[in-house]
């Protein structure tokens, strides 16, 4: 596909983001797009470090979980407004990567995907009994003021789309300077090949560290906008291993390592968990469960490249049939 | 301006050092397994030197000692007259020392272009520039025209070769390829042979680590032998070849 | 802090650190034989705690007496997810295999959601049901005959693998796949054999914990998560490393508990992973 055709194709769907709550006015509906957008965000951001750089987190909750309860303390304690505190809880969950990174990063496959379940369950527990963020009983909003500047909604949830959209937008950004960079080139080596990305000057940690950095920062951005809008947060709901999983899942699901990938997977993903819902009544079932498990060990099985990688590879044996059928071996 | 990627940078010599590297009584030692034992020698730029001996004579552990995979237990590594002993792979990449690897490892989901890139962004962040430049890496070892195929797919010669282009996309002084001959058929073997003399062409060292013999033999300034981690004999491929000792232990392995 | 408490934390500590230290062989078998972290096993474990519950609520037998029936079952079930599944990613990427195990550990939690609910079930009355005194201190009977039965079960596969001739060729399979295929050893079959007898580690651990332990859908995390650390602790592959690094871990667990609070235990032995695999990361008898 060529690019200006991916270009238009892009322009497209942005388009018909930008529209959609013109044609989709329930608010059940909405929320629907909301939560699929928030998981696509989610999913671009792991994407970096899980697809791109090849290190699988299953731990990403812990950044997001940081995120939100920084800018939500900073808001509570110190009335400083949210969007600050998205920054300064992104700087945070760098620094906390950073230094989680450094010596986890000596790991390599399952010990590093177990560790990265180690850290986040270990900060999870942590949050849970630590009285001054809340502990179990976690942290409740103010909604005092409305407006963007409160970066609180109330009568519609219609600018959390926007504002979700546009989080979406920066982090597709983000992930496709990196991809068309020379960190793009870096990140595929060490995911290939570590030790012959060694052998031609790379950094092995140095790199998976710079990864790792960008990704938590998105995520944790991701995390605030959750607080925001639910307006409740505790370790439960925000440092949970089955959130990592899930944030991971959108990735696996729709293609490890393509740019837009994530958003095919989270699309799919929010979509079934809906599905669920309203055929099964509840998430309580398991049904979501049930299905997400078949889909991965499917997509892991037959498509490990998830369905971009699918798409990727029928349209590469097509043309191989294609310039075979001439005769010409 | 792209064909000049591929010369080897100019190359300091001074304070009366004329070799490039020098490798003084290197010795490593796995546990109880001794697999190099005191090994010596110099290599000057623009020089083929063949490595061989039979299996196991440690001659990858020389190369991995060399390139920096892992430390000598003792003895030193100096290039240019600096000692380098122990320096981390990146960093010998960074001094001039590029490498292939026995078992091939090239990038399998990168295409042949970005395989040579990832080596030439070491020289130059900009992926405009670094691309140019690989792209004559990518002539030099006739890969041009599988640029756009991703390396998995390429046949074992043409990983090879591949090898040898990302490796030189390093603007190395020096080339260590292990066994880039291994497996391929007579005609592979002469074109991978030309290739290794247009390097040397260009001013870089190349140290080979070889068994098949009608590869190395005919392209080598200079032959030195390993058997059981020592150094049995250097020089000239004709003088190893009549080497009473070297003819002992190829036959001894027989 | 009194002797006794001491005494008391630490020899409790042994006995759930007996169980753990079956779970992990169970898991280090399986890594040892076709180098496969299997993500599902804490499942495994949780299927053998609800088919000894069922079989006690539905017909009134003991778990004790149902142990082998459950074994056997879960030994079934581990042959049939190799031979479903897992067949078919031994020559994955370690990502694709990563992903497999994960998948099927949120297969058959979701499973058995939908079948039993996420309710907490609990076996009540059972032939070991019941306290022992030893002096000051004092220990539950489920738990030393949980700690008993995992000894026994580790003590048996023990054998198995060094006096049987199948035990060897699980082991040769284990050291090194190829030659052990020369020799006219199938490897299939041994990892169609490794994985039942993985699962059935699991599946007697969680029969001998059901006596004490409650029974819902998600209790297989926990105890997955402290596997890894066993496993990693006694190091990837080592049978009896995984039973040594058990009680290890089982002592730190509850005495660490006692010391720092109990809601911190799960941290405490994670933390001891990461500190594992950074400072040793081939364990105490693991090959490097």
């Amino acid at each position: 596909m060529s690019q200006r055709v991916k270009l238009a194709l892009l322009l497209l769907l942005f388009g018909t983001a930008c529209l959609a709550p013109i044609f989709v006015t329930n608010p059940a509906r909405q929320n629907f797009l909301i939560l699929a957008i928030m998981s696509a965000q989610l999913g671009v951001a792991w994407n970096i470090l899980g697809g791109y750089a090849g290190q699988v987190s299953f731990g990403h909750a812990a950044f997001f979980g940081v995120g939100a309860y920084t800018s939500s303390l900073m808001l509570i304690q110190f009335g400083v407004s949210p969007w600050l505190g998205m920054v300064v809880g992104g700087a945070a969950a760098t620094a906390f990567a950073l230094l989680v990174g450094w010596p986890c990063f000596r790991l390599r496959g399952h010990y590093f995907a177990i560790a990265t379940i180690a850290v986040a369950e270990i900060i999870q527990v942590l949050f849970t009994n630590w009285q001054v963020v809340g502990g179990a009983v976690g942290l409740t909003l103010p909604i005092e003021q409305e407006g963007l500047k409160a970066f609180v909604f109330n009568t519609s949830k219609l600018p959390y789309y926007y504002i979700a959209l546009g989080l979406l937008l920066a982090t597709l950004l983000a992930s496709w300077l990196i991809k068309e960079s020379f960190l793009g080139h870096y990140f595929r080596a060490i995911k290939d090949e570590p030790e012959a990305a060694r052998s031609v000057g790379i950094n092995l940690t140095g790199y998976k560290l710079v990864a790792i950095a960008i990704s938590s920062f998105l995520t944790a951005a991701g995390g605030t906008l959750y607080a925001q809008k639910e307006l409740f947060i505790d370790p439960a709901s925000v440092m949970a291993t089955s959130l990592s999983v899930k944030i991971a899942l959108v990735s696996i699901l729709g293609g490890v390592g393509s740019l837009l990938g994530p958003i095919l997977g989270a699309a799919i993903l929010t979509g079934i968990e809906e599905a669920t819902r309203q055929i099964f009544g509840g998430t309580g079932r398991g049904t979501d469960l049930i299905l997400y498990g078949l889909m991965i060990i499917v997509v892991a099985v037959y498509y490990p490249d998830g369905i971009v990688g699918g798409i990727r590879s029928w349209r590469e044996r097509r043309f191989v049939r294609r310039t075979t059928a001439g005769g010409k071996a | 301006m792209a064909r000049a990627a591929i010369r080897a940078p100019n190359y300091r010599g001074g304070k009366g050092v004329s070799e490039l590297l020098e490798v003084r009584a290197l010795s490593k030692r796995f546990g109880g397994l001794l697999a190099n034992q005191e090994i010596s020698f110099a290599i000057s730029a623009a020089e083929i030197v063949g490595l061989i001996g039979p299996n196991g004579a440690g001659k990858t552990t020389l190369f991995n000692c060399i390139a920096g995979f892992y430390p000598p237990s003792d003895g030193s590594v100096f290039l240019e007259g600096a000692e380098v002993t122990g320096a981390r792979p990146e960093k010998m990449a960074r001094l001039g020392v590029a490498r292939t690897f026995q078992l091939v490892r090239t990038f399998a989901t990168m295409t042949a272009l970005e395989n040579i890139t990832v080596a030439t962004l070491m020289r130059e962040k900009q992926l405009s520039m670094a691309r140019e430049r690989a792209n004559a890496a990518l002539e030099f070892c006739g890969l041009s025209a599988r640029a756009a195929i991703p390396a998995g797919s390429l046949t074992v010669a043409e990983q090879r070769r591949l090898e040898v282009a990302r490796a030189l996309g390093l603007e190395p002084k020096l080339l260590l390829l292990d066994e880039v001959m291994a497996g391929l058929n007579p005609a592979e073997v002469q074109e991978a042979a030309a290739l290794v003399q247009k390097i040397r062409a260009r001013g870089i060292a190349c140290l080979i680590v070889e068994h098949v013999m009608e590869g190395i033999m005919p392209i080598a300034n200079r032959v030195i032998v390993l058997d059981y981690g020592k150094k049995i004999a250097e020089g000239s491929p004709d003088e190893v070849r009549r080497d009473p000792g070297v003819i002992a232990a190829y036959l001894g392995e027989a | 802090m009194s002797l006794e408490i001491l005494l008391q934390t630490l020899l409790s500590g042994i006995l759930i650190g007996l169980v753990y230290a079956l779970v992990a062989v169970g898991l280090t078998l399986i890594f040892g034989v076709m180098d496969i972290v299997n993500f599902a096993h804490g499942e495994f474990l949780m299927l053998g705690m609800y088919a000894s519950f069922w079989m006690f609520a539905l017909f009134a037998l003991d778990p004790i007496f149902t142990l082998p029936l459950t074994a056997l079952m879960l030994f079934a079930l581990g042959a049939a997810v190799y031979q479903s599944v897992i067949r078919r990613i031994i020559h994955a990427s370690m990502l694709a295999q990563i992903f497999t195990t994960f998948g099927l550990m949120i297969l058959l939690r979701g499973i058995a959601q939908f079948l039993w609910k996420p309710d907490f079930r609990s076996i009540d009355r059972s032939l070991v049901s019941g306290a022992v005194r030893l002096g000051a201190l004092q220990f539950g009977l489920p738990q030393i005959a949980a700690a008993a039965g995992a000894v026994l079960a580790t003590v048996v596969l023990g054998w198995f693998l060094n006096r049987t001739r199948l035990g060897a060729a699980l082991e040769a399979t284990a050291a090194d796949r190829e030659a052990a295929q020369l020799m006219g050893i199938p490897a299939q079959r041994m990892f169609a054999l490794a994985w039942g007898i993985g699962a059935a580690c699991a599946g007697i651990a969680g029969a001998l914990l059901s006596t004490f332990y409650p029974v819902f859908p998600e209790v297989g995390g926990n105890f997955v998560l402290i596997a890894f650390v066993v496993v990693a602790l006694g190091g990837f592959g080592s049978v009896s490393g995984a039973f040594l690094a058990g009680i290890v871990v089982g002592v730190v667990e509850v005495m660490g508990g006692f010391l720092i609070g109990p809601q911190l235990k799960l941290a405490l032995v994670l933390l001891l992973y990461l500190l594992v695999v950074m400072v040793r990361p081939q364990g105490l008898l693991g090959r490097a």
